[in-house]
């Protein structure tokens, strides 16, 4: 196949940025989204000119890292599927295939298509976890979890923190991606301790990102690559509506 | 001489004796002592999170974005513990026994039963910090068997164990994060470690976004950098796992344990062209179910399906009737070379052999109608139920396998291949998880201490959250006991300027080579070298035309790599390039150990040394040793021998048959 790429090249933070068209031809379509820039790259490399930064690394849709707009949708146009598992079978000889990075306030751009998603991290400091030190647990069989919660919390827990629901959403909103944190620890006993601190406190860190609201449309859950729900969200909206009402 | 400072007494109190003697520091103390953590997978999160628990001032670094992107989240199948809630026979001795058995007797027994004992702690410990392990309808923790033992003891949460259990840890981090106890530094690469008067006092960070270097002190570094899977350009480890905090610190001291030890995992996705640029595991769990064959004759290029039962092989079923599809990794790995050497290979590269579902889903569905006494279910009905089952225990294992190839693993077989996987090598270590430089530790995959020659399925997680959440914290106290009157050293003090000039040094050269070659173009050749002849089966002549051909590229990397961009900037070719120097020089030490271990044994196959039909070949008199190499400079390493010995389990020949 023979395609063309308008890639957004941005060469830091303080860089207004453009997009630079590419062709690509001899592309096979077992090579996976990512393999396709590792050509171009090795191609822009020998010809001296500036590879593409992109951020990567496990290469089977689990890290996270992976995070390209492609042509108008985050990672691309497979349901459930991450940029580096994305393979080029899904496209025809002669398309035209734009490639931008995630565009959020809260994320700024590194260079190109690499961005800063550090405000994550911050959210889930402000109270993603358990308090519980090594040492202190009980057997692990002295709290049953009807299966029903458990499977939940595991969806919810199957979030990879990549930002495809920032990026999909008009308002840049962090809400998918803070809820599934909070979903997962509240529907576990053992995260029910925390419960309304938690909601209060990792709502006010995403405002504090500079996040958007919700939109209620659902782009993040049909963007999201691990298929997170967005009943989730109207978990955390209970969650952290019964903590402003009852929270001592 | 190397001494493991294996505590003295019975096997089963080695590690509560220790831990009731060991040198205690006290809280006040603790929080004027700093701790370097490079790392943040599961040894790393968990060391950094527990040490800063105990009130310890904890650095950590990653070079990935975020310390949640670490590789450990992508292990799929499972977590050993030993618990016995199957009430089938397990123990901690069986653990125990199990792992040195599958190590193939290289491991030692000091190590290894303390791993056992802390395994079902870790349980206790992730369930506690809201891991969402898979539960039975009762409420109860499920288990699931793998490679290499007769009990159900895996923990496990879909196919994505390691992300939950990262993901836990990860959390437990973030909460110190939070409170001030650990300082996260992201998108950082350490490129040395700085000693004074011997022992380890800091390192020098590029931070990978500016490119500036960083100069940071600690009373004691710890490397949990995970393993050097990718010295084979292709290997199932993502694309940044790379050994260069292990590898500068070897050079700084740190004897390399067992370098040529490599897992090849059985069951990963073939390579289907040049552009590949890793490799995909699929889970040793679907050995549980999937029923591994190839064709009865040579070059049959039916269809899968279109092949008659009967004319089919299922050749670790004929193999080892004992384990059938569940021996472990090694033997199955092997198994597979030698059908498709011999020619039975499937697909177009004909490098690869079936994992068959059909008779599973079948078997599912039969139980399915059985529960729903549905007795006249028709056929259709049947699979379709038992597509079901096979769906929610494995389903994102087949979505994977279908996204990467485009089959549908549900109607025909999947295609699968070995691939490099996990590195049982790494730094020396003793029972205090310290090097051979005083208050430089290794944990997890970057140290060498536990799977011998072979790891068990399930059994890294373990061995990296019991380095992290159940060891260090007491074995690091052993040596910071005698340090509560350091005080933090200066960062203008000379060792620290030295270091970051030889750091910024070999930077000023990468980038002032500007030949004709991209890195990538040196990882690759690198990387077919090492398959080729420090691969799946290795040899005398091979290895010594691998270790001559890996010199002149190194040469030939240092004249002629091209480097895009600027040192004082974000560029992550530099950060390929100084990897893959390591690589090379790595590559040629693995060569080496594997020419003077003259025997077989676990991952480590001589083809010197087999038995009469075709299995690995110990030679325990003359190798029962652990080889830990000291760097005396370019190309040129001494070995040490730490003997190992075994009071318990008595060293026979592997049998699974």
């Amino acid at each position: 196949m023979k395609l063309t790429l308008k890639v957004w090249r941005q060469q830091n933070s303080q860089d207004k940025g453009r997009f630079e068209s590419y062709q690509v031809s001899d592309v096979s379509t077992d090579m996976s989204f990512l393999e396709l820039f590792d050509v171009l790259n090795e191609r822009l490399i020998n010809e001296g000119k500036d590879p593409i930064a992109f951020d990567h690394d496990c290469r089977e849709g689990i890290c996270g890292a992976c995070s390209m707009y492609i042509n108008g949708r985050a990672h691309g146009p497979w349901h459930e599927t991450t940029t580096c598992q994305l393979h080029m079978r899904a496209y025809n000889d002669g398309d035209t295939i734009v490639v931008e990075p995630w565009r959020a306030a809260a994320f700024p751009v590194i260079k190109d298509l690499a961005v800063d998603r550090s405000a994550f991290d911050r959210i889930i400091q402000a109270g993603g976890y358990i308090s519980v030190n090594t040492g202190n647990a009980v057997d692990a069989n002295a709290i049953p979890i009807d299966k029903v919660d458990a499977d939940a919390a595991f969806a919810a827990a199957a979030c990879i923190g990549c930002g495809a629901c920032v990026a999909a959403c008009k308002n840049s909103s962090a809400m998918l991606f803070t809820s599934a944190k909070i979903s997962q620890l509240a529907l576990l006993p053992q995260g029910r301790p925390e419960h309304k601190q938690r909601a209060e406190d990792m709502v006010a860190q995403m405002d504090k990102e500079g996040f958007g609201s919700c939109t209620n449309t659902g782009a993040c859950e049909a963007e999201c690559p691990k298929g997170i729900s967005i009943t989730n969200i109207a978990r955390l909206n209970r969650e952290f509506i019964t903590a402003g009402f009852t929270s001592k | 001489m190397l001494d493991a400072k294996i505590p003295a007494g019975p096997l089963e109190t080695k590690w509560s004796k220790y831990k009731s003697t060991v040198k205690l520091v006290n809280p006040a103390n603790k929080r004027k002592l700093e701790v370097i953590v490079i790392g943040t997978g599961l040894a790393g999160a968990s060391a950094a999170a527990a040490l800063a628990e105990l009130g310890y001032k904890v650095k950590a670094f990653c070079f990935q974005d975020s310390a949640r992107r670490a590789h450990s989240i992508a292990a799929q199948g499972g977590i050993n513990a030993a618990k016995n809630y199957q009430n089938d026979g397990d123990s901690v001795f069986r653990l125990f026994y199990d792992t040195v058995k599958g190590g193939d007797y290289r491991a030692r027994e000091g190590n290894v039963y303390r791993l056992a004992e802390v395994s079902a702690a870790i349980i206790d410990q992730c369930v506690a910090q809201g891991v969402p392990f898979a539960r039975e309808y009762g409420g109860l923790l499920s288990n699931r068997s793998f490679g290499g033992t007769q009990v159900q003891r895996t923990f496990y949460a879909a196919g994505q164990t390691g992300q939950q259990l990262l993901l836990g840890a990860y959390s437990a981090l973030q909460r110190q994060v939070s409170l001030g106890n650990v300082k996260m530094y992201n998108r950082h690469e350490m490129l040395e470690i700085v000693k004074v008067d011997g022992k380890a006092r800091g390192i020098i960070a590029r931070d990978l976004v500016s490119g500036k270097l960083e100069r940071h002190f600690g009373h004691a570094v710890l490397i949990c950098s995970g393993g050097y899977g990718n010295v084979f350009f292709l290997s199932t480890n993502a694309m940044g796992s790379n050994v260069t905090a292990a590898w500068k610190a070897h050079k700084q001291g740190a004897y390399f344990g067992n370098p040529c030890f490599t897992q090849i995992h059985p069951t990963c996705i073939p390579v289907s062209g040049d552009h590949q640029s890793k490799l995909t595991l699929m889970s040793e769990s679907l050995r549980n179910d999937g029923r591994i064959w190839v064709p009865k004759k040579k070059d049959d290029n039916r269809k899968a399906t279109d092949i008659p039962e009967e004319e089919r092989d299922y050749y670790l079923e004929r193999r080892y009737p004992a384990f059938g599809n569940l021996v472990p990794r090694d033997v199955a790995s092997r198994a597979a070379k030698e059908r498709c050497d011999a020619g039975y290979g499937v697909g177009a590269s004909k490098m690869a052999v079936y994992l068959d579902y059909a008779e599973a889903i079948v078997r599912y569905g039969k139980i399915e109608a059985s529960k729903k006494s549905l007795d006249h279910a028709s056929e259709q009905e049947i699979i379709a139920m038992g597509k079901a089952v096979v769906a929610e225990k494995y389903g994102n294992l087949f979505d994977m396998y279908a996204k990467i190839t485009g089959e549908n693993p549900y109607e025909t077989p999947m295609r699968i291949y070995p691939a490099v996987h996990y590195t049982m090598g790494g730094l020396w270590v003793d029972y205090d998880l310290m090097t051979t430089v005083p208050g430089l530790y290794a944990l997890g995959e970057a140290n060498f201490s536990d799977h011998g020659a072979n790891r068990l399925g399930a059994s890294a997680l373990m061995q990296g959250l019991a380095d992290g959440y159940f060891v260090i914290p007491y074995t690091i106290g052993n040596y910071l006991a005698d340090e509560i009157h350091t005080k933090p050293i200066p960062l203008d003090h000379p060792a620290f300027v030295e270091a970051e000039k030889a750091v910024k040094g070999q930077l000023d050269t990468l980038m002032g080579i500007q030949g004709k070659h991209s890195v990538d173009h040196f990882h690759k050749a690198l990387g077919k070298i090492m398959w080729d002849k420090c691969g799946m089966a290795r040899n005398a002549k091979g290895l010594q035309e691998a270790i001559t051909e890996i010199q002149a590229l190194k040469e030939e990397f240092w004249k002629d790599v091209r480097i895009p961009g600027k040192q004082e900037e974000f560029n992550p070719e530099l950060e390929k390039a100084g990897r893959v120097a390591d690589f090379l020089e790595l590559g040629e030490l693995m060569c080496k150990d594997a020419l003077q271990r003259n025997e077989s044994c676990g991952g480590h196959f001589r083809e010197e040394s087999q038995t009469e039909d075709g299995e690995a070949k110990r030679n325990d008199d003359e190798f029962a040793f652990v080889a830990a190499w000291e760097y005396k400079g370019p190309s040129s390493s001494e070995l040490h021998k730490e003997p190992l010995t075994f009071d318990i389990v008595h060293p026979s020949q592997r049998s699974y048959k």
